[in-house]
């Protein structure tokens, strides 16, 4: 018997092979020849009692009878249906029609879900095309760069006299403008390469760091040193950093890091560090020096064997995240705005004044988490300018510190991926359903 | 000619290609890479036309079109907007707020030339 034959048709094989006339069995199980008819030309559905009965007639299982795809299948029909209702397809013979070109019906339903898939893959792209800033900003650079080449190499090829000193002027801007594109045109299909689902979310300057220092678990024993590498150095031998902006942000970090770390050497922070239970309040006391220093040091510590790492996201004042270290169970938006709740943001409404919270995560699984949080000047403040701050938020896991299940403060990642349907600080709806 | 263009556009080097065109074609180019402060520029350069990118550091060319023909004084003034997004609602909106040519990156120097010679002698 065919593993892809329908109900009716398996009857009609399993009798033949009996032997069995049609009139014979249809009187056997109480129908009439013209229904079995029908039945055995899958043009009527069989279940429970009357299955039951031909199954035994013809000395079978009823499960050898019964065809669990035919179900699926129809669904599927109907499905192509509803979604294409001017095609007119007759909707109430779907059963039929499954029955009589099983073949064709499966491709029927086959290309239903495929165009669905498509759709879905189709909504996700356009929806990064029009909320990407980096990608927008990325082919913005580019047709700018195009058209600075275009426009002076066509200076160039012209007919007319160009002064010797235009001309070499031109000759350079065209090799600038040529290793810019180069450069903006490699990132870019970087980036875009990272779309596929196994690809490595590499392209953005910012996600190429962070890439770089996951690689090394936020930890940098070269920097950790008496006598550290320098940073251009370490970015110099690093190939992953390939991008000139990648690198000077990398360069960035990693002076940032090496001063965290002569105002909190490892040798001494550590032990500290696991004394206070990596509470950062008596930390930053101990050893006098400011709390986004000690938040970002207890993020680059190496966690206890066994035991989940620390996570730290940076924002500027408008906002934005600058720098993610990720941890399980506390996702980080990729693109746009994160939560508005977040603890964060709120120490950047209240400059220099530290912030600490209990929050649960908002998901299948929620999961709670201490979060310390304090936004600093960057740089030295000065006068006729406006002071331009930055917000550190350290992420404790519930496995590293004790965390009130009363009172903690519910936070999700993003308003567009986050289920929570009753909060007062949302901005735009969720893609989700909410969880109960 | 000798008529005054002023160019609003940060990117140095189609700057430099446009200024080049242009003042080899008789015209008196003025160049000013800033949003905030275009209007600013406008009002001292007193240009014949403007060719205004986009996208610009801290100011939208939008948003100093709108401010243009907000103007009695600079209210008919032609200007050529250009820019590297060339989707229709740019182009719709370019209109609608009353550029009086769009030309989207990347674009040749005739076109410019073309533009430009075509929006002041209208």
């Amino acid at each position: 018997m065919p593993a892809g034959a329908l109900t009716g048709s398996r009857i009609r094989e399993r009798r033949t092979m009996l032997g069995l006339k049609q009139s014979v069995l249809a009187r056997t199980v109480g129908i009439s020849a013209a229904y079995l008819n029908l039945i055995e030309h899958n043009k009527r559905r069989i279940a429970g009692k009357l299955l039951t009965d031909i199954a035994r007639a013809l000395e079978v299982d009823p499960a050898v009878l019964a065809d669990r795809a035919e179900a699926s299948l129809v669904a599927g029909l109907r499905d192509a249906a509803a979604v294409t209702p001017d095609a007119g397809a007759e909707e109430g013979r779907a059963e039929e029609f499954a029955g009589r070109f099983p073949g064709w019906a499966a491709l029927v339903a086959a290309q239903r879900r495929r165009i669905a898939h498509l759709e879905r893959v189709v909504e996700g792209l356009s929806d990064r095309m029009t909320h990407d800033p980096h990608l927008a900003a990325s082919l913005h650079e580019l047709l700018s760069t195009v058209t600075a080449i275009n426009s002076t190499a066509s200076i160039l090829v012209e007919p007319g006299e160009i002064a010797p000193e235009w001309r070499d002027r031109f000759h350079r801007n065209i090799h600038e403008d040529s290793q810019r594109l180069a450069e903006t045109s490699q990132a870019l299909v970087n980036y875009l390469d990272a779309t596929g689902e196994q690809a490595q979310p590499v392209g953005a300057p910012q996600e190429e760091l962070e890439a770089w220092l996951e690689a090394r678990d936020y930890h940098l024993r070269e920097m950790e040193r008496l006598l550290p590498a320098t940073p251009a150095a370490m970015v110099q031998e690093a190939p992953e950093l390939t991008t000139t902006a990648g690198r000077a942000l990398a360069e960035e970090w990693l002076a940032r890091y090496r001063a965290d770390a002569e105002a909190l050497p490892l040798a001494s922070f550590e032990p500290a560090a696991r004394e206070a239970g990596y509470d950062p309040g008596p930390l930053a006391a101990r050893f006098g020096v400011g709390m986004g220093t000690v938040l970002r040091r207890l993020a680059a510590l190496p966690p206890p064997e066994g035991a989940g790492r620390l996570g730290l996201v940076v924002c500027d004042g408008s906002g934005t995240l600058t720098f993610r270290k990720p941890v399980d169970g506390f996702p980080l938006p990729r693109f746009g705005a994160a939560c508005p709740l977040w603890p964060l943001y709120q120490a950047l409404s209240r400059p220099l004044a530290p912030v600490r919270a209990a929050v649960e995560m908002a998901g299948r699984d929620p999961r709670r988490f201490m979060a310390y949080a304090v936004a600093e000047p960057m740089g030295v403040p000065g006068f006729d300018a406006p002071p331009v701050f930055e917000a550190v938020m350290l992420i404790v896991p519930g496995d590293r510190m004790r965390v009130p299940a009363e009172g903690a403060l519910r936070v999700g990642t993003s308003c567009r991926i986050c289920p929570r349907g009753d909060c007062t600080a949302r901005r735009e709806p969720s893609i989700l359903a909410e969880v109960a | 000619m000798g008529k005054r263009v002023l160019l609003i556009e940060d990117e140095p080097n189609i700057i430099q290609a446009i200024s080049f065109i242009l003042s080899r074609d008789g015209w008196t180019v003025d160049t000013h890479a800033d949003g905030r402060t275009a209007m600013d520029e406008v009002a001292r350069r007193r240009p014949d036309l403007i060719i205004l990118d986009v996208m610009l550091p801290n100011r939208s060319g939008f948003d100093i079109l709108a401010d243009l023909r907000a103007d009695p004084g600079t209210e008919s003034l032609p200007v050529l907007m250009l820019t590297a997004r060339g989707q229709a609602r740019d182009r719709d909106l370019a209109e609608r707020m009353g550029a009086s040519r769009f030309m989207t990156k990347p674009f040749s120097n005739a076109e410019v030339l073309e533009a430009v010679r075509d929006l002041v002698t209208a």
